[in-house]
């Protein structure tokens, strides 16, 4: 996976500048400091009001609104298993009771160790080689309990 | 001359091992002396043969899977660099009956060029469609599109040429094109195919549709779980502007016309026009009311064409080959082709285009071989989360946009998602419900309470707590969503809802019912 920065705020400033140009800004911005740190640190939300005009209570509206967008700093691994209709149709209800017995955890939780966070994700548009599944942003498909079982402990180093 | 090797660089497959088939191909040969060209294409579409990889040879090529990185070495071994004979060996890919049977136009040219070469583009066949639409002028292509038939591929139906014309007569200084890439749908993977695979053809569309209505500039709003379609595309609009396909001067003409991806990120209401525009004014993506329509006043409150990835990708071939032959092809009210994708558990999942007209049963049966766990079939969900199940009784159902429509259903997107036996229709409409849940913009209080309340109310049924009073309360939840929302997203979830209950009334434990005849 990406190696994150730790946060800074004039490498902040930086990439918030360089897309305040753009129409309609923020999710571009939002999308690029989050690739930057890992994660929307508190702290861009004033930041990024300033640059744009906007309050911040509309800022965090968006900030939360979209579900990409993170508050805190990613696990190591995050493992994304689809659990739309297609992949459900293959098995995927089995697969992610496996998963979440595994991990010790429940879909949209990370483990206690920080190692690995589970997400449900709605369809990778993998559909036709169902049940599908992405780590750290590898796809995944035809998974079966054997591919996941490996995929988890890959997700657990 | 280097032997070249055509290895699908489409998600699809790379998620099935197309990367770790490339590598092995390059450790193999690269010891050996064969000098060896390895090109990353898009997919056919033929899922279950994924990685397919395919060799040129003098003859023509020769397609060879499913391929495994351990198979790499027999296949050496047995010549395939020259189409040898082993046991994965498909020969000519066109002649595989699944492709030979399609109707390809949107899809001609996907899985067999190099995506990132508009030079492959335009070998075979590509660019033709702007240049006609560049020499006959802006108003004569509208009139191309609208006697085409071409209806939104979205899933809304609307007829595509109207919707340029109406953006094309509004007056205003800046116009925009909006491709929607926002592809949510479960058992879709249409546009992700296409953008993987002949990204060109999708510039080209929103570059003709620029030219028709006079806009400048072109919004590509792709999905964040589309990461490859990103990166292809990216590349592309590079090439192209490059090239002078885009830019101030469109192939040496007057038109001006640029685009900009947009990224998502992660709301499937995003796939909803109005809210879709929410999203790239930087906003929540909250649904807005129409009127006003987008094509009078949308993107930052100025007149918007926006239309999904196939709608904007059929122009090229209507223009090209002319209003005509596109408009022979399909059936009723439902004109041209229409790319379906089979998916779930099926044995031959994958794209089929075909004209409008095949019936569901053999898209289901004929088609796709029926389940891939080799069960019988017990429902088939059309049209994404949003659209009905269908029992194997009703598959005498036409694949075109009234046929389903009169059944209380919705080609939507064109994604057909088949269950088995295993599949409990109780849990699929509580699944339907908590998904509206989940996804609610929260605008309108149909969408945002009614669809947790049918949660509730499903769960209520499925415990057998007054149940037929329940059912009562559920059906008039679903009508009061059906007319009550503001989008597709509340108005929609009662299809997939009341068709389990209509089709399935077991899993409900409830009485048979009454089903609207077809």
């Amino acid at each position: 996976m990406a190696p994150y920065k730790f946060w800074d705020e004039e490498a902040a400033a930086a990439i918030i500048a360089e897309y305040s140009h753009l129409d309609g800004a923020l999710l571009p911005m939002l999308h690029a400091v989050q690739e930057a740190f890992g994660f929307l640190p508190e702290a861009v939300t004033p930041m990024i009001a300033d640059t744009l005009n906007l309050t911040r209570a509309e800022v965090h509206g968006v900030t939360t609104f979209y579900s990409d967008f993170r508050r805190e700093p990613p696990t190591k691994h995050t493992l994304k298993l689809c659990r739309a209709e297609a992949c459900q149709a293959a098995g995927g209800d089995a697969l992610a009771a496996q998963a979440e017995s595994r991990l010790g955890v429940t879909m949209g939780e990370a483990t206690a160790d920080r190692l690995v966070t589970l997400e449900p994700v709605y369809c990778l548009g993998l559909c036709a080689c169902a049940p599908s599944a992405m780590l750290d942003g590898r796809v995944v498909g035809r998974l079966d309990a054997r591919r996941l079982e490996s995929l988890l402990a890959e997700a657990q180093e | 001359m280097n032997a070249r090797i055509f290895i699908p660089g489409d998600a699809g497959a790379i998620a099935v091992g197309a990367d770790e088939v490339a590598s092995a191909l390059i450790a193999a040969t690269r010891g050996n002396g064969a000098a060896v060209e390895i090109i990353r294409t898009g997919s056919r579409g033929l899922y279950w043969l994924e990685p397919m990889i395919e060799i040129a040879t003098p003859a023509g090529r020769v397609a060879y899977g499913p391929v495994a990185a351990s198979d790499v070495d027999g296949l050496i071994a047995s010549g395939f660099l020259d189409g040898g004979d082993h046991p994965l060996r498909l020969g000519d890919p066109n002649e595989i009956p699944w492709l030979k049977r399609q109707t390809r136009l949107s899809f001609a040219r996907c899985g067999i060029i190099d995506p990132r070469s508009l030079d492959d583009y335009r070998e075979h066949g590509g660019t033709s469609g702007l240049t006609r639409a560049l020499s006959i002028g802006a108003e004569k292509t509208i009139e191309q599109i609208i006697e085409s038939g071409l209806r939104g591929r979205g899933g809304a139906g609307f007829p595509t040429g109207i919707k340029l014309r109406t953006a094309a007569q509004t007056e205003a200084t800046r116009k925009y094109i909006v491709c929607n890439a926002d592809e949510g749908d479960s058992g879709t993977f249409a546009d992700r195919m296409l953008m993987e695979g002949d990204p060109f053809l999708l510039i080209e569309g929103m570059v003709i549709a620029g030219i028709a209505v006079g806009a400048t500039k072109g919004y590509l709003y792709i999905r964040s779980e589309y990461p490859h379609a990103i990166a292809v595309m990216d590349d592309a609009l590079a090439s192209a502007r490059k090239a002078g396909l885009l830019g101030d001067k469109i192939a040496g003409s007057a038109h001006e016309f640029d685009i900009e991806i947009r990224v998502g990120a992660g709301a499937y209401v995003c796939g909803e026009e109005t809210s879709l525009l929410e999203s790239i004014e930087g906003k929540r993506g909250v649904v807005r009311a129409k009127p006003p329509l987008p094509a009078h006043k949308g993107l930052f409150g100025q007149p918007t064409v926006i239309n999904n990835v196939l709608s904007l990708a059929a122009l090229p071939f209507i223009l090209a080959e002319g209003a005509k032959a596109y408009f022979d092809f399909g059936t009723g009210r439902s004109r041209g082709t229409m790319p379906i994708q089979l998916a779930g558990n099926i044995k031959y999942g994958g794209l089929f285009e075909a004209g409008f007209g095949l019936s569901l049963g053999e898209l289901v049966d004929e088609i796709g071989g029926g389940t891939a766990s080799g069960r019988p079939v017990r429902a088939v969900q059309v049209g994404g989360p949003l659209g009905a199940y269908f029992p194997p009784s009703l598959f005498d159902t036409v694949f075109d946009y009234e046929a389903f429509a009169a059944r209380d259903g919705l080609i939507g997107h064109g994604g057909v998602v088949v269950f088995d036996g295993s599949v409990d229709m109780a849990k699929q409409a509580r699944f339907a419900l908590e998904f509206c849940a989940i996804e609610s913009c929260g605008k309108c209080t149909p969408c945002r309470i009614g669809s947790s309340r049918g949660v509730e109310l499903v769960d209520r049924i499925i415990n057998g707590e007054e149940r037929e009073a329940n059912l009562v309360v559920l059906e008039d939840l679903c009508n009061t969503m059906k007319f009550g929302s503001l989008c597709a997203l509340g108005g929609f979830t009662p299809y997939p809802v009341m068709s389990a209950l209509n089709h399935f009334p077991e899993d409900f434990n409830a009485a048979p019912r009454a089903v609207p005849a077809g």
